[in-house]
């Protein structure tokens, strides 16, 4: 018995499970991965930079767009920083919004996740029924935003639509109708075979290596450490009760039922927001520039995202930085690779829910 | 392993969940944000909406009185509609349908009229 052949094989950076541009240059012998190279850099857009250019209260448009499935947050994230450099006090009305809009992305971002991730095992008819599900979110925010994903309704000093009882109302039963129909796919997420076969015991992280490789989010959550940055109680998640899940096992499928949970928690979230709603003004008028420096933390449905944002008195900010929930859980990604099968590095992209274009921004 | 049975068999027997597009549209919401129009009457070329603008698709030069926009560089955010103010612009709530050439929305207006100045 000889030395095994080592074959190198490209994963990406266009791939039919991955519609976002990422290369892993994955050594194999036989089957098995031993080693993987990633290479990033396809969707570098330079957003960061254009803080020099667009003035404090544009950035928020081009934060948004960092990210196309979690845009709400992003946007939610830099104005909650400018607000704390400028202490500008955010009408209650205005965070209760900012809460529904980001449970319904997260919901959305989750089950648009779960329909990829049933794709990547072949498991069609479960991802025809998610997106189906998801349709109706997308379309709930249109008809109270104007739009399906980037919604464009935060500012710096408050949100810049409000909705209306009766669309409250709408929003509640559409999220009794979401869990209706997402309780009748439940069985088939957590108990099939199939499901079960692809995702149990593969790319198992522990607690201390999670802890340890920095990741972030349902990744975090799936391998047992309690942590949402929720808990921080920005916007008006402190007046409101939720409890993070968590799973200790650590793996696939772990993390597939911390996300498939979150989905509940987040339809929870907009009822108890919806009925604790307060009314008043929606925002609040912004005068001068922003001072100092700030980090501020938002739960996005991928993890937690860290803004760290400088300011010099001037309408134009002097740094913007980003670190993306993606680019905390790629380190825990490429330890997860080596020793796994070929046909399982699809669903072990997938269950870190990879968001490059955020990475690289 | 028969747990996608019932939901398959819910839409086996169901009406189908996508519409036949071309045929059968959907109307837009009430408050959606298509596109961007200008009612260039009342327009006074203050340029308001271009310092406003966070993707830079406005141009307007009041010397020609001739607002321009960049339809395909929009992001239809509607920060320009809020900034508006004579309220001349607004949005159309049907989206901007694919083209097969590229034009800026080039619109000419009257020359604001300049008030009388008295001796």
């Amino acid at each position: 018995m000889g030395e095994k052949r080592r074959t190198v094989i490209p994963f990406g950076p266009q791939h039919p499970v991955l519609p976002e541009p990422i290369q892993l240059k994955l050594v194999l012998e036989d089957e098995k991965v031993v080693e993987a190279v990633p290479q990033i850099g396809y969707v570098h857009r330079g957003l960061e930079r254009l803080v020099k250019v667009r003035d404090f209260n544009q950035m928020v448009f081009v934060a948004e767009r960092i990210c196309g499935i979690c845009s709400f947050q992003h946007a939610m994230t830099y104005s909650l920083g400018i607000e704390r450099l400028m202490n500008i006090e955010v009408p209650e009305r205005a965070n209760y919004l900012r809460v529904i809009w980001s449970e319904l992305h997260r919901v959305h971002s989750h089950l648009l996740w779960l329909g990829l991730l049933a794709d990547a095992f072949g498991f069609e008819a479960l991802f025809m029924e998610t997106w189906k599900i998801r349709e109706a979110v997308v379309d709930m925010m249109e008809a109270t935003a104007g739009s399906r994903v980037i919604i464009s309704t935060c500012q710096v000093g408050g949100v810049r639509r409000d909705i209306s009882p009766e669309m409250l109302q709408a929003i509640v039963k559409l999220t009794e109708r979401i869990e209706r129909e997402v309780k009748a796919i439940e069985h088939s997420v957590m108990n099939d075979y199939t499901v079960q076969k692809r995702t149990v015991g593969i790319g198992v992280i522990n607690k201390d290596q999670a802890w340890k490789l920095g990741m972030a989010g349902p990744m975090l959550r799936g391998s047992g450490v309690k942590w949402d940055a929720r808990m921080l109680g920005y916007a008006a998640y402190k007046h409101l009760n939720f409890e993070p899940v968590v799973e200790t096992a650590g793996d696939c499928y772990a993390r597939t039922v911390v996300r498939f949970r979150e989905i509940f928690v987040a339809l929870d979230l907009i009822r108890q927001a919806v009925a604790k709603i307060p009314a008043g003004e929606i925002n609040v008028p912004v005068k001068g520039n922003p001072t100092g420096e700030v980090m501020i933390q938002v739960e996005q449905p991928r993890g937690e995202v860290t803004y760290t944002l400088k300011a010099n008195g001037t309408k134009y900010l002097e740094r913007m930085h980003v670190r993306t929930p993606t680019f905390a859980n790629i380190p825990a990604f490429l330890t997860m690779l080596p020793g796994c099968e070929l046909a399982d590095v699809p669903v072990l992209a997938l269950t870190i829910d990879p968001c490059i274009s955020c990475t690289e921004r | 392993m028969f747990g996608m049975l019932k939901p398959i068999l819910k839409n086996w027997a169901g009406k189908p969940a996508t519409r036949l597009y071309p045929f059968d549209k959907r109307d837009a919401f009430e408050n959606a944000r298509g596109q961007l129009e200008i009612d260039i009457d009342n327009c006074i070329f203050c340029g308001i909406c271009v310092r406003k603008c966070p993707s830079t698709c406005l141009t307007v030069e009041k010397a020609n009185s001739k607002w321009e926009l960049d339809p395909y560089n929009c992001v239809v955010c509607g920060v320009c509609v809020e900034a508006c103010p004579k309220k001349c612009l607004h949005m159309n709530k049907n989206y901007r349908t694919a083209a097969y050439v590229k034009e800026n929305d080039s619109q000419i207006g009257k020359p604001p009229v300049k008030k009388a100045v008295v001796e």
